[in-house]
């Protein structure tokens, strides 16, 4: 089948999206961003063909008896295997390259031990890889640099320790490593992966969707599996957008910005947007769009940090909290403290006058999470103001303090307006770009 | 600056169109030379403003005019106001003032140097023509203290209500005839013959005509010129030490030949990188534009297309399209009048009429606001402006943020994203326009 | 015996209540009470409220909304970097709280204001908007002739609001009861000078603002008391330094900002908060044509700021370095809002004017909805302590 792939590269993380051609979104993916542009689109899109390989095994899986009522426990075991299958293609990549980098000269001497402590750092990688991708287990991200990075960390110093080798040697090894294994455009067949997981899965014993009144026909399952393995996946026309690129990875023809590309993906979200806000990392949007998902308006605060995810993360590490945590605690608030400081520098200082005087930490947060949303107001009405449907997007609309002043605002001054929050909407901007991509041949 | 053509045009036009850059680097060359060796020629300075630069006044008592606000542009755009910037706010100017004063400032401080590298002279007068920008009067408090001159205070009345009443006419001649001209008569050692200003502003309405004839070209499709990044340009010699000589109305007869040919021949007008080709928006620009990166932000424009066709920038230093002419037969008055019109002395209701004005007469897509941080007389009420035309016209606007001569102010990715999307969006609604039709 | 209404403290309480009050029910209460009424607003520096004042009409003095009011719609119309005082004045009319309002004057103080005028106009059409160009030129021949003209075309405008004609006499009736507004507003600020324990600026400020919005009969009557109760009731005397604070000509600082100087070990012996009050620094003669009386003693008889022009290079600053002598100042405190073009560019000279004669001062920025006041209290009180040590003898 044909699709279509849009593909935002954010700041902190590169999203993609795949979209079949009746405009319904097949699969998403994410993956950090990093130095090398054309790697980090490569990944991120690999990561959405992957999710859309896994919507077409569900399309495949839905009507069978064998998983009935099942679908959803399998496709989570399967997901499992195939990302710890991924995992490990990973580290042996990374294992070569390591190998390989401690013969360059930065070594010189220390080869043998090093090829010695290498060996058993990622026999025990690999050994103990199952566990991460258990059922339940809680990894700190997804990311291969973040799980690899903290296990190799924390087994090589104490190997280090133990071998009386420097742990400064293998960190410099590590890093020297990483960063190539990560401009490395992802290789190998997916299909191989796919076949191996699903091997992995069905030979693991005890898995919740196996048990039940009669033994798991197994071929039921296989032929459904592999048949959508076969659907070819054509993409058609590929859209990127980004901020603040000096120079995006795509034709000119193939870009088009990221404001476009977000008020089509509210669109698409909400049929009924007419007003999107997105509040970013380093960036506030105020989108107005028509019934068609074209922007009529908009306005940003792009240099400015207060008003963006930035001015939360300057709290947390004022508050020297996580910033996850933040919602959380702004939400036992009984008042909310009025915080005047619109600059992120001062807000610091006025939060630590409030904690000094006694106020609780959960009313200052309330009202500094006020102070965001405010801010966020004010860019909205140079814009052209809330006008029903209103769709919020970014990292802040998890935050639930941050909604639940929103809410409030948004009443005092605009009524009952229909808000949207959705918790993917991190892809809206990919959404849209791959919206764009349908259009630019469908059109 | 010359440009390379690509049209093919005869030996005759490539003289004619380089002809009028070159004759203004030669009058900014010589009248910088001039102002560097007052000691020789022993003529007296006078520093003013651009909006109310009263020059064909200066012209009678035989002084040179020296215009911070250029010197300032000057240092823009060769990279070099960053650093007088800083000297100035390393001596207590506070950051959020106006940068051209901060500029001038540190300039002052490192040796005063013009573009020819020698030392500008410390003024004999500061003529403070108090018109469009409460600063001024600061400025030139903080030069007549540096500087220990005589300085001679031009109120010019704000069009409070968008009119020049007779009262405020009144009172700006009064000031000319009894504070400024004995001031520059007794600096100059030169009496005042009104019979000389009067042959300079008749000079000075020939020049105005052609002038005006040039900015009126952009009405033509494609447009021969670009109004703002190439107006500025073109409003040097009207705005600036030349306006009433016969360099100037040399320098517009050529301009306007030029251009005339250009829209003859259907062209573009010329950039950097040569003629520009495809035009596909007609944006009018409202604001002073960015001049530590000018270069740079000109490029975002052509490389999409965009030519701007009318600007309210281009009218800073006098409004003339709107009719008013320099007249010898009522000279003071018309000095007061040009002083009194100048775009930012005009209210904020007459900027939104005028900028409506050029939406339709020179049939624009959009309206693009570059708000520039130090300017708080263009930039207070943008934002009121852009939501006023767009609900006039139905066109959308842009808005972008910059500073003049603060380079820490300028942004190229956020620039680029704000337009690129400005763009692409008034591609996208002439798309779901044209189906339907 | 002092009446318990007429108690310091409960003066105090009426003008903290005036103060809070962001929907001026004392201004649309006195509207109401008499179907012809009127009332005209004005932003800082200076208007001649005589001329409303004879018109019969209110005049009512908006400096900003203060700390309390969130601003949400009026950040729609301003970009980062400009102060927030035309912000909180916009919130003020689009949330239709100056509905009651017939007429609005914007002096000459800055771009900013000269262009809130023009935004005015745009968004409440129905309003008479009048921008009030002061003469940069002093002398009567130009500048006031000048003024003359625009004092009549203002006082015909008003009558146009007002719907009848403002009379000479009711010219010279108002020019009278102001002259005594300004008679005890000097000498409010006269006794705080001489003995600042007596009168704290953070009620001084309350007064002065209750002058801002009640009927000038009503403030001077209030005036009268507030003398009254403080030398009734005195408080001791501290051993403070004295101070002059300037810079505080239009958007003004939270309450705390100047609670804040006080509490850091500062007498305020000057300011210039509410300048309208004291602008004319001498008695506007009550003989001849009022409207040249009051053109005159704008030419010749006013108050300095940054707003305004100092034809005399030598004179610049000397002003400010009067008030400290004459209010035996012992340094000068510079606070300016954020942005402010007057206040920021000016404050150059005047230090240069100060420590030319060897005065001490600080300086920082605020805003209308400053927060943290522990780096005032910081710099204030090191200020305060540094001039105790230093100049003692």
């Amino acid at each position: 089948m044909h699709c279509y792939v849009g593909i935002d590269l954010g700041s902190t993380t590169t999203k993609a999206v795949v979209m079949d051609e009746e405009g319904q979104p097949l699969g998403r993916g994410i993956t950090n961003s990093r130095s090398n542009y054309d790697t980090a689109a490569a990944v991120a899109k690999q990561e959405a063909l992957i999710d859309a390989r896994f919507t077409l095994f569900r399309r495949g899986l839905e009507g069978t008896e064998a998983l009935r009522g099942r679908v959803d426990s399998f496709l989570r075991d399967l997901e499992r295997h195939f990302r710890h299958v991924q995992y490990l293609s990973q580290l042996r990549d990374l294992e070569e390259t390591s190998s390989r980098n401690s013969r360059g000269l930065r070594f010189a001497g220390q080869e043998k031990a090093l090829g010695r402590a290498l060996g058993e750092v990622f026999g025990q990688l690999r050994g103990e890889s199952a566990a991460l991708f258990e059922p339940g287990a809680r990894r700190r991200s997804d990311f291969f640099r973040d799980i690899a990075g903290s296990r190799f960390m924390a087994i090589a110093e104490a190997l280090c320790r133990d071998a009386g080798l420097s742990f400064d040697l293998m960190l410099n090894l590590y890093d020297k490593s990483i960063i190539e294994v990560e401009n490395r455009p992802p290789t190998g067949p997916m299909q191989g992966k796919f076949r191996e997981a699903l091997e992995n899965a069905l030979a693991a014993p005890a898995a919740p969707w196996a048990r039940g009144e009669r033994p798991l026909d197994r071929d039921a399952v296989i032929r459904p599996v592999h048949a959508a393995l076969e659907i070819p996946l054509e993409e058609a026309y590929v859209v990127g957008t980004g901020y603040g690129r000096v120079r995006l990875p795509f034709p000119k023809e193939h870009i088009r910005s990221e404001i476009l590309c977000h008020g089509l993906g509210a669109h698409i979200m909400y049929e009924g947007t007419r007003t999107v806000l997105d509040i970013g990392g380093q960036d506030t949007k105020a989108i107005q769009v028509d019934k068609d998902g074209i922007v009529e308006n908009f306005q940003m605060n792009d240099r400015c940090a207060a008003g963006t995810g930035r001015y939360l993360g300057y709290v947390a590490d004022e508050m020297k909290m996580g910033l996850h945590e933040l919602g959380p605690l702004a939400m036992k608030a009984t008042k909310s403290l009025r915080i005047n400081s619109t600059c992120t520098v001062f807000a610091g200082a006025e939060l630590r006058d409030r904690l000094a005087l006694g106020d609780k930490r959960e009313d200052i947060l309330a009202g500094l999470h006020r102070a965001i949303i405010l801010r966020a107001m004010s860019i909205i009405s140079r814009s052209g103001g809330i006008r029903d449907q209103f769709t919020f997007t970014g990292g802040v609309a998890k935050n639930e303090a941050a909604v639940r002043e929103l809410r409030k605002l948004v009443k005092e001054n605009y009524g009952d307006v229909t808000i949207n929050i959705n918790p993917d909407s991190i892809y809206t901007g990919a959404l849209g770009g791959a919206a764009f991509a349908r259009r630019a041949v469908q059109a | 600056m010359t440009s390379k053509t690509v049209a093919p045009a005869g030996p005759q036009r490539e003289a004619v169109k380089e002809l009028s850059m070159l004759k203004q680097k030669e009058m900014i060359a010589n009248n910088y030379d001039l102002l560097t060796s007052t000691e020789r020629h022993g003529r007296k300075v006078a520093s003013t403003f651009v909006p109310g630069n009263l020059n064909e006044l200066l012209m009678c008592f035989d002084m040179l005019n020296n215009l911070p606000e250029i010197n300032a542009i000057q240092n823009g755009m060769r990279k070099l106001s960053g650093d007088y910037i800083q000297e100035a706010e390393k001596r207590g100017h506070s950051e959020d003032v106006c940068t051209y004063v901060k500029a001038d400032l540190g300039m002052v401080a490192k040796g005063n140097l013009a573009p020819n590298g020698k030392p500008l002279p410390a003024p004999d007068l500061l003529l403070l023509s108090y018109t469009g920008c409460f600063t001024f009067m600061k400025w030139f408090e903080l030069l007549r203290e540096q500087y220990q001159c005589p300085t001679v205070m031009l109120h010019v009345p704000y069009q409070g209500d968008g009119q020049k009443t007779r009262n405020m006419r009144d009172y700006v001649v009064k000031q000319i005839r009894d504070e400024v001209i004995p001031a520059l008569e007794r600096v100059s050692g030169v009496r005042f013959d009104i019979d000389r200003l009067r042959g300079y502003l008749r000079e000075s309405a020939r020049a105005e005509n052609d002038f005006v004839r040039v900015l009126e070209s952009a009405k033509a499709k494609p447009s021969p010129i670009d109004s703002y990044f190439g107006g500025v340009y073109y409003i040097g010699p009207i705005f600036t030490a030349f306006r009433g000589t016969p360099d100037a109305t040399e320098y517009y007869r050529l301009l306007r030949a030029e251009v005339e040919e250009r829209v003859r021949r259907g062209l573009g007008p010329v950039t950097p990188e040569g003629d520009m080709k495809e035009q596909k928006y007609r944006l009018v620009v409202e604001g002073p534009p960015n001049w530590t990166s000018f270069r740079e932000f000109w490029k975002m424009f052509y490389d999409e297309g965009a030519v701007v066709v009318a600007s309210s920038y281009t009218k800073v230093g006098g409004l003339y399209d709107r009719g008013f002419r320099h007249d010898p037969d009522h000279p003071l008055e018309s000095l007061a009048d040009y002083c009194l019109g100048v775009y930012t002395n005009n209210n904020l209701p007459q900027r939104v009429e005028l900028l409506e004005q050029y939406m339709d007469e020179y049939q624009a897509d959009g309206l693009l606001i570059n708000s520039i941080k130090s300017c708080n007389s263009f930039s207070a009420g943008q934002l009121m402006i852009m939501r006023e035309i767009e609900r006039r016209t139905g066109k959308p606007s842009a808005f972008i943020e910059t500073d003049l001569v603060d380079p820490r102010y300028f942004s190229a990715a956020n620039v680029k994203n704000r337009l690129e999307s400005y763009f692409q969006m008034i591609d996208q609604k002439r798309r779901a326009v044209a189906p339907a039709a | 015996m002092v009446e318990m209404t007429k108690t310091t403290a409960a003066i105090v309480e009426r003008c903290q209540a005036l103060f809070d009050d962001l929907e001026f029910q004392a201004a649309r209460q006195w509207k109401a009470s008499r179907p012809e009424r009127r009332v005209v607003a004005y932003m800082p520096i200076y208007v001649p409220r005589e001329i409303i004042h004879a018109a019969g009409m209110l005049p009512l003095g908006i400096l900003g909304a203060g700390e309390n009011l969130e601003v949400i719609h009026g950040d729609a119309y301003y970009q980062s970097y400009i102060c927030r005082i035309p912000r909180s004045t916009l919130e003020l009319g689009v949330t239709g709280r100056l509905d009651f309002v017939d007429g609005f004057l914007f002096p000459s103080i800055c771009d900013v204001i000269r262009n809130l005028s023009g935004i005015w106009k745009l968004l409440f059409p129905k309003v008479y908007v009048r921008y009030f160009d002061v003469p940069q030129n002093f002398s009567d021949g130009i500048g006031g002739a000048y003024y003359l003209e625009e004092l009549r075309e203002l006082r015909d405008g008003l009558a146009g609001i007002s719907g009848a004609e403002v009379t000479d006499e009711a010219l010279r009736a108002s020019i009278a009861v102001y002259n005594e507004n300004r008679r005890l507003v000097r000498e409010v600020y006269s006794l705080r000078a001489k003995a600042p324990w007596l009168a704290p600026t953070t009620e001084v400020y309350l007064v002065m603002r209750a002058g801002m919005v009640l009927p000038v009969e009503e403030h001077n009557e209030l005036l009268r008391d507030y003398l009254a109760a403080v030398r009734a009731e005195p408080r001791p005397e501290r051993d403070n330094c004295r101070i002059v604070l300037n810079g505080i000509f239009c958007e003004q600082p939270p309450l705390s900002l100047i609670k804040a100087i006080e509490m850091s070990g500062c007498y305020v012996v000057d300011d210039d908060f509410t300048l309208i009050g004291r602008w004319l620094l001498e008695e506007v003669p009550l003989s001849g044509d009022p409207l040249q009386a009051l053109a005159s003693a704008f030419l010749h008889h006013s108050a300095e700021t940054s707003a305004k022009y100092q034809p005399d290079a030598k004179q610049k600053g000397q002003f400010l370095i009067d008030s400290v002598r004459q209010n035996g100042a012992e340094g000068v405190i510079f606070a300016a809002p954020s942005f402010c073009d007057p206040a920021l560019l000016d404050r150059p000279m005047l230090e240069g004017a100060l420590d030319r004669v060897d005065v001490p001062h600080i300086g920082f920025k605020y805003a209308e909805n400053s927060a943290q006041m522990q780096p005032v209290r910081e710099q204030a009180g090191t200020f305060a302590d540094s001039i105790k040590l230093w100049s003692a003898p």
